[in-house]
């Protein structure tokens, strides 16, 4: 991305469990190199203030907004996105507790909040509501009004 | 023949989602997915002051920069783009896509960059050097009612947009003849009048997806192919073939997945016509995505109704008559809908009740702030908010419970239809019915001993209740620019699966889904040999769009019809092939079969081939199943329900928490409840959202000072607690369906019944009303008492205007 060639940096990022090379603008941020560059658009922009989390991704089997990091800071980082999370045509639960609890409306918050939840579950297999709507709090939903989100990730830890 | 497996009839049932499987893995496709190979993208140079004359626009920066394909000024983009249309039909001012002169918001476009990608093109906008001339910047709709600081549009004295309009108790449908005789009667019979100025505050939509168009006009074909998050791609291919003097069949609009509207996408935007406009200009794809600052005051915000209500009633509770004078706030243009939202308010004012006497008038006023247009419920909530808002205030006044002042009053179940003194006629309703499943839900007489309980602990605890009315099913022709009908196509393929188009374009409504349920069940087939298409009207032949919660009242409707079509004739196809009457036939199981006789059947498949290789054809038909309706209703439809709400306020920080939200909603027969908890949980966010912690926020220069998720408070998952849901069903006349709509009517109760709460919980200060939203330190100054509550400094420092 970017005019300017002799400023291009090359970046070597396992994205979905494959290495992925890419000359890069050394501005460009980490979202726009999975969605522009790898056409990985399941991971959306949402804001420019970092507030929204439509842009969560995992980074090292952390949850991080994509939009808050250059791709060059993820050099040598292996990161999934939200296509990367079912396994050989089996939905994470997470993804089948969205579909299970109708977590979703519109679908564009979806992949960040489920990513969210990935990290969220990975810390806590057992989160009460509260912990639930705490762990989530870094991520908008303007459609759902979290109800069913909750009930998503509950389902997903094994308590629907 | 091996008995086929019992189909179970989905209507009414819980189906999951058949759009879940793309979304929640990724695959969908919304605007900024799309890529085209050539593309180039746009970027808006934007006014950052509100009100101003362009002196000077130095573009030769920006075009000197590598990417840069193209600069245009707004003068330049006028030379090929006519002022936007609007869809109302008030008088209204030249409105640019791009400004040519003078400035009237902080966010008006005032030049666009064309470049090699997004962030070219965004260097090249910085790049853009502009001077103004600044003028004064009014934000005070009613200082700006006095035509001082500032006049914001020529032909438009005291910035006045819409002069006043009356309406209601003896008033012409013109608005011409006024006869006061009644309502003033019932204010002078009036044993207690209640009078309160509320504010129902300016709020940003923000759905999750900002805005984005994506246009690509092919030169050796002459057409254009525009893509964008749009709630009605029907009126977005009418508006763009007229704005580039193209015919609609030239044009395809294309609404991919659509991250949320809320209303606020129903809107023909300029950066829509810009970027089609400047596509055939340089005859290549172009792609422009909003950004989320870019949103905040680029997209249309919604509400921003000032209200000054009177209730004339006598002592026990009997409501004699209702005045409301609205002044509203439309920011600095006319959008496709801006003018009309308000008039929803008035329309509503009957609410409930069966009021004898009501006067209302509206005015619409200009500001320099970012134009207002349809936002969830759009009018609706203003009107239910301010009359809620007054009942409970006559509660209050009366020692009444806020329940039975409300059931005094009501419009009786058996009064329906039922011609409001608005000019409405309600198709049906049991509003008595809702308000009791809502007591009896919410335990009514145990809450208000455990707020008794809570208060004589010391802490402030509130109850709130509201009733509320809705128009949806939006609506007859007569009272749509565009026509209110919908339009669906059923055709059962040669194989026996079906595929239906529909012009009702979701935004997350999950129609995908519901009208596949319908289908299934109508043709007697699995719900997966429906699939429903949308949002293309290349694919779909004619359609209006998603708003006014009108899917399914209207779209499903029109699918209906249109599925009674095709099943007609393929029963015809199927008399033929078994020899028997088309009327004694059944649709179920995946056969058509002679009722009584389930051996004499035919499969659906089978019957299907015949329909397109009918040899021999059956007298009167034409070969194959494919068959359109449009449906046109006679009214709208208004459901309805009750709220009830239970707060505390944190006495010493003033921070209000909400405990409980009981909601019981009546929107007719329901075909997925699971789905409508979805919309009335979204609904119930928006309006908690409203009442708690949303608000638009301008200075006095027309800056927006809540501008970005860092300082808009857009509702999280921690605000909310569980939702209670529950529901009474009264189906309406107007559809085949008795379905009425659902989508907004969670912004409407909820947040009444809130504001009431929170002045329940702090009844021990003496206030009768508190303007919304409920900030922790508004709060604070009621609980600390007049030497706190002057807010000097504060924007809404006039919030308090109830304490006694």
């Amino acid at each position: 991305m970017g005019p300017t060639r002799d400023a291009m940096t090359q970046v070597s990022i396992k994205v979905n469990g494959k290495m992925r090379k890419a000359l890069i603008e050394p501005r460009t941020l980490l979202v726009h190199f999975l969605r522009e560059q790898l056409n990985l658009t399941g991971t959306h922009v949402g804001c420019d203030t970092s507030q929204c989390g439509a842009c969560t991704v995992l980074i090292d089997g952390r949850s991080a907004k994509s939009c808050t990091i250059f791709a060059v800071q993820a050099e040598g980082s292996e990161i999934v996105t939200i296509e990367g999370l079912a396994k050989d045509g089996q939905l994470h639960p997470l993804q089948n507790g969205f579909w299970e609890e109708h977590g979703l409306q519109c679908g564009y918050c979806t992949p960040g909040m489920i990513m969210s939840g990935v990290n969220l579950l990975s810390d806590n297999p057992n989160p009460s509501e509260k912990e639930i709507r705490e762990g989530i709090s870094g991520n908008f939903c303007r459609c759902t009004g979290y109800q069913h989100i909750v009930n998503a990730v509950q389902n997903a830890a094994g308590r629907r | 023949m091996p008995a086929a497996p019992v189909l179970p009839k989905l209507v009414g049932q819980r189906v999951k989602r058949r759009e879940d499987p793309r979304l929640i893995q990724g695959r969908g496709t919304y605007v900024d997915d799309v890529k085209i190979a050539g593309m180039q993208h746009i970027a808006f140079k934007r006014s950052d002051i509100a009100h101003g004359k362009i002196t000077s626009l130095d573009v030769s920066a920006a075009q000197a920069m590598e990417g840069v394909e193209a600069v245009f000024t707004g003068a330049q983009i006028a030379e090929f783009l006519a002022p936007m249309p609007i869809g109302t039909p008030f008088p209204s001012p030249d409105h640019r896509a791009v400004a040519t002169d003078v400035v009237r918001y902080a966010g008006e476009p005032v030049a666009v960059v064309v470049a090699s990608d997004r962030y070219v093109a965004r260097d090249a906008a910085d790049a853009i050097m502009v001077s103004y001339d600044s003028f004064p910047a009014v934000v005070d709709p009613e200082l700006a009612m006095t035509g001082k600081p500032t006049v914001i549009h020529e032909g438009f004295p005291n910035n006045l947009a819409v002069p006043l309009v009356p309406s209601g108790t003896g008033v012409s449908p013109d608005g011409k003849s006024v006869d006061d005789t009644a309502v003033d009667r019932a204010f002078a019979q009036a044993e207690v009048v209640i009078k309160q100025r509320m504010l129902n505050q300016r709020l940003v939509p923000n759905a999750m997806e900002p805005r984005g168009v994506v246009a690509n006009f092919e030169p050796g074909k002459g057409t254009m192919t525009i893509w964008s998050s749009t709630q009605n791609p029907h009126i977005l291919r009418t508006m763009i073939a007229a704005m580039l003097g193209m015919g609609q069949d030239q044009v395809r609009a294309i609404a991919p997945e659509v991250g949320g509207g809320f209303g606020a996408k129903i809107n023909i935007y300029g950066e829509e016509y810009v970027t089609a406009a400047v596509s055939k200009r340089l005859g290549i794809p172009v792609k422009w995505i909003e950004d989320r600052s870019e949103a905040f005051v680029a997209t249309t915000h919604g509400r921003d109704i000032l209200g000054y209500v009177e209730l004339a009633a006598k002592r026990d509770g009997t409501v004699l008559g209702l005045k409301m004078r609205l002044i509203a706030d439309i920011g600095a243009y006319n959008m496709l809908l801006t003018a009309a939202i308000p008039t929803l308010t008035m329309l509503m004012a009957n609410a409930t009740y069966d009021i004898p006497a009501i006067r209302t008038t509206l005015t619409e006023v200009f500001t320099n702030k970012t134009p207002t247009d349809a936002y969830r419920g759009a009018g609706r909530p203003e009107a239910t908010y301010f009359v809620e808002r007054a009942m409970d205030m006559l509660a209050r006044e009366l020692n009444m419970d806020p329940a039975e002042v409300r059931r005094k009053n009501f419009i009786a179940s058996d009064k329906f239809p039922f011609q409001t003194q608005m000019g409405a006629v309600y198709d049906s309703g049991d509003y008595a019915k809702a308000l009791d499943a809502a007591l009896v839900h919410s335990k009514w007489n145990e809450l208000k001993k455990e707020r008794d309980a809570a208060k004589a602990q010391g802490r402030l605890v509130g109850l709130g209740l509201s009733m509320y009315v809705e128009v949806c099913g939006i609506g007859p022709s007569a009272t749509l620019p565009t026509g209110g009908w919908e339009h669906a196509q059923v055709t059962v393929e040669r194989d026996g699966r079906i595929s239906a188009t529909t012009g009702a374009s979701p935004h997350g409504q999950g129609n995908e889904t519901t009208f596949a349920q319908m289908l299934a069940d109508q043709f007697g087939v699995p719900l997966e040999h429906v699939t429903i298409l949308h949002g293309d009207t290349a694919v779909v032949k004619q359609g209006i769009g998603t708003f006014g919660s009108r899917s399914q009242a209207v779209g499903g409707a029109a699918l209906h019809m249109a599925g009674t079509k095709a099943k007609s004739k393929m029963a015809k196809f199927a008399a033929a092939l078994l020899e028997a009457h088309e009327d004694d036939l059944v649709f179920e199981n995946g056969m058509i079969s002679v009722k009584g006789a389930p051996a004499r059947g035919k499969s659906f498949a089978e019957v299907s081939h015949y329909a397109y290789i009918p040899v021999p054809l059956p007298e009167g038909l034409e070969p194959g199943v494919s068959e359109e309706a449009f449906f046109e209703p006679t009214n709208n439809t208004y459901p309805f329900g009750c709220h009830i709400s239970m707060i505390e306020i944190d006495r010493d920080t003033g921070e209000p928490t909400l405990l409980r939200l009981v909601a019981v909603d009546d929107a007719g027969h329901l075909i997925n409840p699971l789905i409508v908890e979805g919309q009335i949980h979204g609904g119930l966010a928006q309006g908690i959202g409203q009442a708690m912690i949303e608000e638009a926020v301008y200075n006095s220069d027309g800056q927006l000072l809540t501008g970005s998720f860092m300082d808009y408070a857009l509702p999280r998952a921690i605000d909310f607690p569980r939702f209670e849901l529950h529901s009474t069903v009264t189906p309406t006349p107007v559809n085949p369906l008795g379905a009425k709509g659902v989508g907004e009517a969670g912004t409407l109760g909820s947040t009444p019944s809130i504001v009431s709460a929170a002045v329940d919980a702090l009844s021990e200060f003496g206030v009768k009303h508190i303007d919304m939203m409920l900030r922790p330190e508004k709060l604070w100054r009621i609980i600390n008492g007049p030497r706190h509550s002057s807010g000097q400094g504060l924007r809404q420092g006039s919030g308090q205007g109830g304490v006694a």
